[in-house]
């Protein structure tokens, strides 16, 4: 039986699928991964259904491969996402995500009082807990939790 | 330690706190020293800090440095708008090594990533003040011959004063036993306490002390703020609770010393000044030698 996703977003020859993300978190994916600033050929459909999601949303990359260190920061909002590397139409390899020790310049440091937040400082933080995703800022020390997360 | 920032306590190591407080002792003995001639120290107070800067001024000039720099931001270009990192990138081409104090919390580590000398922080908003820290480490050895297994009471705001949490990381790798004491609006935070729980480190909590004074090595006070509590009522109601007296410390060991990090408001009450066990204008004292030894060991001298 074929999936309902492929009939609403269509395949790719060569590249990248990112599946299982959250339909909410979208667009926080695609900025992360700078999809936003790219010419390649990009397709992508939300707000499908997922049992384990409830709605998910998945984005077809086309002639872009990651590397990991790139690919795990959507872990940060997208800790369920599975990725298949296409080469001529087929799935070539299968990769899940996996959150980084480190996680630089991509997230806001929740502390207002923070000098990522008074100057132009890239935000640094250390990954204290992958699970709950909690993030320690390098500078303030103070914990940017997932509740918290404001991605740039 | 030489060319090392001195940012944060965790920074610095076990060993490493030691070898200071070693220095700090030997310049108590000797305070008075031209180690530091030819040196510059830069001591940049974004905020005012009269005691702090006093205390790295009086450190430096006792050993021969030079010192430049400001006291408050309205002496300072930073009110023209200039920014933290064009302040450090200027200053550290007058200087050998710059001691800041800054409102804005991660201001030092930022400094020490981008400035070519080392920086001391003496303190970045309510984040950290490592050289308070290193010179409480130093009045407890010092009164009690020893870091190991003290027990020290830790009493008012415990939320949000650095200078506790800061000397609770500090004392964690010394074995101690911690009594939290503060109204419930003010308590420690939980992950101070989880971090203790995963060293198996002892700590209880209270909301009162006076029936278990007898137990301390050190009483460490601090300021109850009024600006801290939501409610101004519940302020009015358990600011006297966390007021220290002379009459209260009848049952104290005799090794026992109050230590404050100053300055203080009222909850030390003047007639604990009198008592055996009065220490915080030593420790004012100590913070001196402590500075000494830090600067000292940070320009490669020591
Ligand atoms: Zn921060």
């Amino acid at each position: 039986m074929k999936d309902k996703k492929q009939l609403v977003v269509s395949a790719i020859k060569d590249g990248t699928v990112i599946d299982h993300i959250p339909a909410h978190d979208l667009f926080k994916v695609i900025s992360i991964l700078g999809l936003d600033h790219i010419e390649n050929y990009i397709t992508f459909g939300t707000n499908l259904e997922s049992k384990k999601l409830g709605k998910k949303a998945i984005i077809k990359i086309s002639d872009v491969f990651f590397r990991n260190e790139d690919i795990n920061k959507i872990a940060l909002v997208a800790p369920e996402a599975k990725l298949n590397v296409i080469k001529d139409y087929k799935v070539v390899e299968k990769k899940v995500v996996e959150l980084p020790d480190e996680i630089i310049a991509i997230a806001h440091c929740v502390n207002p009082m923070c000098i990522t937040n008074k100057e132009n400082v890239p935000t640094k933080f250390q990954v204290v807990d992958k699970k709950k995703v909690s993030l320690k800022c390098h500078y303030c020390e103070k914990i940017t939790d997932k509740a918290n997360l404001k991605i740039n | 330690m030489k060319n090392k920032s001195l940012v944060s306590i965790t920074d610095y190591t076990k060993e490493e706190y030691l070898k200071i407080l070693d220095l700090a002792a030997e310049f108590e003995a000797n305070p008075v020293q031209d180690i530091l001639k030819g040196f510059v120290v830069a001591t940049l107070f974004f905020e005012p800090s009269t005691r702090t800067r006093l205390s790295f001024e009086s450190a430096v000039n006792r050993l021969g440095g030079r010192v430049i720099g400001f006291s408050d931001a309205n002496t300072s270009s930073a009110t023209k708008g200039e920014t933290l990192r064009d302040t450090i990138l200027t200053v550290s081409n007058y200087a050998d090594l710059i001691v800041m104090r800054h409102p804005v919390e991660g201001g030092a580590r930022f400094a020490s990533e981008i400035s070519p000398v080392p920086i001391v922080n003496a303190g970045d908003g309510a984040n950290q003040h490592p050289s308070q820290t290193l010179l409480d480490l130093y009045s407890i050895r010092k009164t009690q011959g020893t870091l190991e297994n003290i027990k020290i009471f830790f009493i008012g705001d415990l939320k949000y004063g650095r200078t506790v949490h800061s000397l609770v990381m500090a004392l964690s790798q010394f074995n101690a036993t911690f009594y939290f004491i503060s109204p419930d609006e003010l308590k420690m935070p939980d992950e101070y306490k989880i971090y203790l729980d995963n060293l198996g480190l002892k700590y209880f909590e209270y909301k009162e002390f006076t029936d278990i004074v007898g137990e301390a090595d050190i009483i460490y006070m601090t300021r109850v703020q009024k600006e801290r509590f939501s409610d101004p009522i519940e302020y009015e109601k358990t600011k006297n609770a966390y007021v220290l007296r002379a009459k209260m410390l009848a049952n104290a060991k005799p090794n026992m010393k109050v230590l404050h990090p100053l300055p203080r408001v009222n909850e030390v009450h003047l007639d604990v000044d009198s008592h055996s066990s009065a220490y915080y204008f030593d420790q004012a004292q100590n913070g001196v030698y402590t500075r000494q030894a830090i600067i000292s060991s940070i320009l490669g001298i020591k």
